[in-house]
């Protein structure tokens, strides 16, 4: 029993060791902690906020920013039903082809299409940008430390520039991104998109949306992970106390 | 011959196929009624465990590998469309990038239960060493899959280590553009890598066999680190560790699905959420967790070797050295040259050596002719500092050869290896940091390499020093006999 007990510690501190070893890298200021109905295992999406942020994206970010991993198809999961669906991706024109004649030609986007990227390729992009890359948004949460509360950190942490910095054209200064200089600027303002369910038409819940369905973009099947993971983990428990008790009677002559 | 005296099963099936090829009787002989010391803790668990956890990476693997791309342009977007389009990819690929973590750390669990109870030590030498092997190969496999989902980490961390070979002198450039199949991190080098990746899994089942063929050979060590002397010693394999390592494993695995379930992406780094870039350095280039031990080692070595320092170094092993020179003369040249009774170190060269290396590093580009030779490159003491930091592993088993095994009987050796554990966890810390970044008020970096000479020092002088000197604790007569009293000691205190 002792020994088991030594076994056990032993490996809880390589366990709390090993992510804070692999955390411990981050240098940009840390991002506020927002109050998130997907944090936690029980934790899902809301999908009000899923509908909402999909429209602050469609409405500001599609402007520069691609969703390159997505189809139309995809947003069934926010609570859209195919016609709705058909409709949205109606709204887009894309290239299709070749042709029987051999052209290539323009049609409305289909569900089964990849969501409308707005440039054509990276150059584009940048050249529209004063040199700046916009990334791609489908796993924006992913790729940065704090996830959706950086997303909501960044959209909302544009400051006056402090007196000893020195801002070119083109740059903007940001609370809380590395190094404090961001290409972006402030992409919301208060009222900007008109909200039809009465949430506050504010910069704070612009950002708190659109990081919302950004989290879910980069995370879509967070939900099926976390409702398979509790099975899996109360079978796994169910399975080891079983285990242990004919471990225990197995060895009973022994002890 | 062996078929001779099989025995007979019951099930006419069983015997159809037993009597033409003893599959069954071989099973029986190995994992049924083969005897096994009956005082095991929890840590001989991590063994199956880490068998569990190959199979495991190499089911996903393959599953994964039917819709993996290795192209540097569609590989980043194959692997996000596993996570999205595939159905359960999500799953295989969570499994298989959080199932490499646990792997590491059921075996660095394995490998430090090894260290503290003497497993290393005769007759399980080859055993050992095969271990190291399968350690070595894992981290080339760990390292070469980590570059296959193509994101930012994956290409820099490529670019990095692969560069390291370019460190020895005249033959190092040579290789490194050997090993990229061209002059950077390209098309062809995600090729080879996701060929090499798919083989090395199959090689570490070869080794792994040969090592549990080895273990069946010798039998296991245990925590008292006496041999079993007789059927009281033992307990047959099934129902005693089938169950007791069945209920291992699903604990371990509890933990595990905990990560993959629910912080999938907590091991990871987020730098590989972003497609691989040759233009945009990350800030900075980290590996996954279970290299950065190894990592800080590298990167501890900022210093030139000089030819003082060098010949300290030398000094230190000169028993060895001399008696492999004094051998091959005697091979050669048919004469006998006075040689060392052991080939282990000594102690008054390690510590004479230890003096001249020190004093060679303290008077660095003082002295000429001498210690203003440089013989090995900052860059290159870190490479071969830090393989040999595995490597090292290997020789174990002569660099300690004190009679007994098992540390709870040598109370010096358990203090210093547990303070190497703790040495190394720091290693791992110092390895995840920035090179610049401060402890204490200090850079980082002298704490590095503190901690690298003590773990240098732990295999090269501790271990030596205390085969001769430390005493040891009486060993008990035998595993029987050590359970009874300890079962009667468990009574009385409850009474
Ligand atoms: C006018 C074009 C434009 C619009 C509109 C825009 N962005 Fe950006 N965004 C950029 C550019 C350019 C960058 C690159 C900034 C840099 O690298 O300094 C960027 C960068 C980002 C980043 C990454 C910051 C980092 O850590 O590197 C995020 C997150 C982001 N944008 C989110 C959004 C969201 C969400 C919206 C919609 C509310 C939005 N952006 C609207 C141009 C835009
Ligand atoms: C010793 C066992 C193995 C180890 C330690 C290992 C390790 C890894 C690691 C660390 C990654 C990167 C995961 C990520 O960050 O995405 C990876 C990816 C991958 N591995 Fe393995 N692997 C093993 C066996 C195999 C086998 C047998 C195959 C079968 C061909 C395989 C196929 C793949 C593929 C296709 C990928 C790329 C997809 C992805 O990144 O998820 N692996 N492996």
């Amino acid at each position: 029993m002792d020994n088991m007990k030594h076994a056990i510690r032993f490996f809880l501190v390589i366990l709390a060791l090993s992510p804070a070893m692999a955390y411990a890298a981050g240098d940009a200021p840390h991002a506020p902690e927002q109050d998130w109905s997907f944090s936690g295992p029980f934790g899902t999406y809301d999908k009000a906020s899923l509908q909402r942020g999909l429209l602050v994206y469609r409405q500001v970010c599609a402007v520069c920013h691609s969703m390159k991993h997505l189809f139309y198809r995809d947003l069934e999961a926010l609570g859209y039903d195919e016609g709705q669906i058909k409709a949205i991706a109606a709204e887009y024109t894309v290239t299709d082809g070749p042709d029987d004649e051999g052209e290539m030609f323009e049609r409305p986007a289909r569900p089964s299409d990849k969501f409308k990227s707005p440039f054509a390729n990276e150059k584009q992009a940048k050249a529209a940008n004063n040199g700046a890359l916009p990334p791609d948004l489908s796993l924006i949460t992913k790729a940065r430390h704090g996830g959706a509360d950086y997303v909501h950190a960044i959209l909302t942490g544009y400051e006056e520039a402090p007196e000893h910095v020195e801002l070119l054209p083109g740059q903007n200064y940001n609370k809380y991104m590395p190094g404090h200089i961001i290409a972006m600027a402030s992409p919301l303002m208060d009222d900007q998109i008109a909200y039809e369910d009465g949430s506050p038409q504010t910069v704070d819940q612009y950002a708190k949306d659109v990081a919302h369905f950004l989290t879910w973009a980069a995370d879509p099947y967070m939900e099926d992970r976390k409702r398979t993971g509790i099975k899996v983990i109360l079978f796994l428990l169910a399975f080891a106390a079983v285990m242990y008790a004919v471990k225990r009677k197995t060895w009973a002559d022994q002890h | 011959m062996a078929s001779g005296k099989r025995e007979s099963f019951d099930n006419p099936v069983v015997e159809w196929i037993d009597s033409r090829l003893p599959l069954f009787t071989l099973m029986n002989k190995e994992y049924g009624v083969f005897p096994v010391p009956k005082n095991f803790n929890y840590f001989w668990n991590f063994g199956a465990i880490a068998s569990f956890m190959l199979i495991t990476m190499i089911v996903t693997g393959i599953i994964l590998a039917m819709q993996y791309t290795a192209n540097i342009h569609m590989a980043f977007d194959s692997v996000e469309r596993i996570m999205r389009d595939v159905n359960f990819g999500w799953l295989i690929r969570y499994i298989h990038m959080n199932g490499a973590s646990f792997f590491f750390i059921a075996v660095y669990i394995h490998i430090f239960r090894g260290m503290f109870y003497g497993s290393y030590k005769a007759p399980r030498e080859i055993l050992w060493i095969l271990g190291v092997i399968i350690f070595l190969l894992m981290m080339a496999t760990a390292f070469i899959g980590y570059v296959l989902p193509w994101g930012q980490m994956s290409y820099w961390g490529a670019t990095v280590i692969t560069n390291l070979f370019s460190a020895f002198p005249i033959i190092g450039e040579p290789i490194v553009t050997w090993l990229w199949g061209g002059f950077s991190v390209d098309n062809p080098t995600l090729n080879r890598f996701f060929a090499l990746h798919y083989l090395l899994p199959f090689i570490i089942f070869a080794v792994v066999f040969l090592h549990v063929w080895a273990l069946h050979v010798c039998g296991s060590n245990n925590p008292l680190g006496i041999e079993p002397q007789d059927k009281k010693d033992t307990l047959p394999f099934h129902p005693y560790y089938t169950m007791k390592d069945s209920f291992g494993l699903l604990v371990f695995l509890i933990l595990f699905c905990a990560f993959v379930f629910f912080m999938p992406d907590a091991l990871g780094h987020p730098d590989n959420y972003i497609p691989a870039n040759p233009l945009v350095t990350p800030a900075h280039i980290v590996p996954e967790w279970y290299f950065l031990p190894f990592y800080a080692i590298l990167r501890a070595i900022t210093f030139d070797t000089n030819l003082v320092m060098l010949g300290g170094f030398g000094l230190m092993f000169m028993p060895f050295f001399w008696n492999v020179l004094a051998m091959l003369v005697k091979q050669f040249a048919k004469m006998d040259l006075p040689r060392f009774k052991a080939m282990t170190p000594k102690a008054p060269f390690l510590i004479g050596g230890l003096v001249v290396a020190g004093a060679g590093f303290a008077l660095s580009g003082l002295i000429p002719l001498l210690t203003d030779v440089t013989i090995i490159e900052a860059k290159l003491g870190g490479v071969l500092a830090m393989f040999g930091a595995i490597v090292l592993w290997i020789f174990m088993p002569w660099l300690d050869s004190h009679p007994v095994r098992s540390a709870m009987f040598r109370p010096v050796f358990k203090t210093l290896f547990l303070i190497l554990v703790v040495d190394f966890i720091f290693l791992g810390y110092v390895g995840s940091q920035p090179a610049d970044a401060m402890l204490v008020g200090l850079p980082l970096s002298i704490f590095g390499l503190i901690a690298t000479a003590y773990y240098f020092a732990f295999f090269v002088v501790v271990l030596p020093i205390l085969s001769v000197t430390e005493q040891g604790k009486p060993l008990p007569k035998s595993i029987h006999d050590a359970v009874l009293s300890q079962h009667k000691a468990a009574k009385a205190a409850k009474k």
